[in-house]
């Protein structure tokens, strides 16, 4: 498959819209430029809109306006490890999503399996320890558009993701302010957005009691200094460093500590994934035991050439991009451009963290002119390296294939 | 293309900024809106009953992104927006629902 990686191009098309004057007999026309992208999704549709209509967001390719599906444009990922806020991925399942939020009328909940319940203002957080660390945040349907055969769902390419410097504090210690009673078995995790049918299922996440308290987990207030955007969950956010997006629950105003299981439809139902090799099956294959989807896994992109790009023959061209090992730190990035049968192992840039993204680059030289291709293969602390050939469940999700990218020297 | 655009905050009341014991993070009130989406499914046979049930809950894009699928595909994915999300569809309007998704992807 070619062009999974492409910097898609960008397409400006002007259209006319007539518009009518509020008395409604004398019509003006105002001509609008509407930017356009081209995802390169394999049979389409990959014509998207690039919005700049949300707030605290600048370019976004709009894949849904409500509830808000955002996706950061690939070249974002080329000038830096920290994806920038007002392009940073936006991504929820509700369309009631509360606009006006006053930081001291604002409470978090802790409640359920504990001694004390609380219920805490912004200051109160504010005054507990501060933690930070650098994380990626990856939705589990990145890159859903280039399965093969194609599953429903957002059809994202691949910056349904980011990374930041997350500022906050432990959830180890919010909920060590309640006191967890003994027996407790996980944490569930409450937003503040609401579907618009009432009896539809309110979205929540449970991680277990072990997990919640392993001192990593945060609830951020902050992203890359600042603080959030409503989008990504302003005030506060639950951060789970190496695990995919949907445990990271925006605009966190509930946290239920259990004594049972969590049997909630997002926890037990949606977000799971087959429990196989890279969560990978055959197209309509059955009896297939699933579980909730979790850790991430490793990945590597090209960020500063796409699919598709001329280059010179017999004269060496440098590359860089972006990996991150997904559960742990990434440690080696490879090259290759003979299909994948010999590598050669790329320059990595300065470690910010093990669940960040990390910098690498190389040179490649294609001596002869003509149609060549190349592929980059992240392998993570923990020894494992991207497949080669791409997974395939229902679900289209944690896709990590290595990329390949194709070029024309000249 | 990647100039900021000026988020539309308003500082809400002049309580003393809420700041970070370490880090001099201050957290200030937001009061934003939304845009909200007036595309409707393109005209066809079908296209007043998907607009009447679906719109609801969710704008047309993201239906209208997704790729050419089986009538079985897209009837598991209505009645998932049924039974799973609680949409409320009109049992009669279903058949016609996925009808229409069906013929659109084979428009594309």
């Amino acid at each position: 498959m070619t062009g999974r990686n492409a910097l898609p191009n960008l397409i400006s098309r002007r259209r006319l819209l007539a518009t009518a004057s509020a008395a409604g007999a004398v019509f003006s026309t105002a001509a609008r430029a509407q930017k356009l992208i081209e995802l390169p999704l394999p049979g389409g549709p990959g014509e998207r809109q690039i919005t700049t209509a949300f707030p605290q967001k600048g370019p976004m390719i709009l894949q849904r306006t409500r509830p808000p599906l955002l996706e950061t444009p690939f070249e974002v990922f080329d000038k830096g490890t920290l994806t920038p806020n007002d392009q940073f991925y936006v991504r929820w399942h509700w369309a009631v999503i509360p606009t006006r939020i006053d930081t001291e009328k604002f409470t978090l909940a802790v409640r359920g399996h504990v001694n004390q319940p609380l219920s805490l203002s912004l200051r109160d957080i504010l005054d507990l320890p501060s933690v930070e660390l650098v994380a990626v945040n990856q939705c589990s349907g990145n890159s859903r558009g280039f399965f093969q055969p194609r599953v429903p769902g957002g059809q994202w390419a691949n910056g349904a993701m980011g990374n930041a410097r997350w500022t906050g504090v432990r959830l180890k210690d919010v909920l060590d302010k309640a006191g967890v009673k003994p027996g407790a078995v996980q944490v569930r995790l409450k937003g503040m957005d609401e579907p618009v049918a009432s009896e539809a299922p309110h979205f929540m996440k449970s991680l277990d009691i072990e997990h919640a308290r392993d001192s990593e987990v945060m609830i951020a207030y902050a992203m890359n200094g600042e603080q959030l955007p409503l989008l990504n969950g302003f005030p506060l956010r639950l951060v789970v460093p190496g695990w995919y997006a949907t445990y990271w629950v925006k605009m966190v105003n509930d946290i239920e500590v259990l004594d049972q299981p969590d049997t909630n439809y997002w926890t037990k139902v949606a977000y799971t994934i087959p429990d196989t090799p890279h969560a990978s099956i055959e197209p309509g294959q059955a009896n297939v035991r699933m579980i909730p989807i979790n850790r991430m896994i490793p990945r590597s992109f090209v960020t500063n050439l796409a699919s598709g790009s001329t280059m010179k023959a017999a004269a060496p061209v440098a590359l860089r991009g972006i990996a991150f090992g997904g559960d742990c730190g990434v440690t080696q990035v490879d090259v290759s451009i003979d299909d994948g049968r010999t590598w050669r192992q790329a320059e990595l840039g300065q470690d910010e963290g093990k669940y960040g993204f990390r910098r690498w680059q190389a040179q490649l030289t294609f001596a002869t002119p003509g149609e060549h291709s190349f592929r980059v293969r992240c392998t993570n602390s923990n020894g494992v390296s991207q497949p080669d050939g791409p997974n395939w469940n229902p679900a289209g999700f944690m896709r990590n294939a290595v990329e390949s990218i194709r070029i024309i020297a000249n | 293309m990647f100039r900021n655009v000026l988020p539309l905050v308003v500082i809400l009341g002049i309580a003393a900024p809420l700041t970070g014991a370490a880090a001099p993070i201050e957290l200030k009130s937001v009061n934003l809106d939304l845009p909200e989406s007036d595309r409707m499914f393109p005209d066809g046979p079908g296209s007043d009953a998907i607009n009447n049930n679906c719109l609801a809950c969710h704008s047309a894009g993201m239906v209208l992104n997704q790729p050419a699928m089986s009538k079985d595909a897209w009837k598991s994915e209505v009645n998932k927006m049924i039974n799973n999300y609680k949409a409320p569809v009109a049992p009669e309007d279903v058949t016609t629902i996925v009808e229409y998704l069906v013929a659109l992807g084979e428009k594309k």
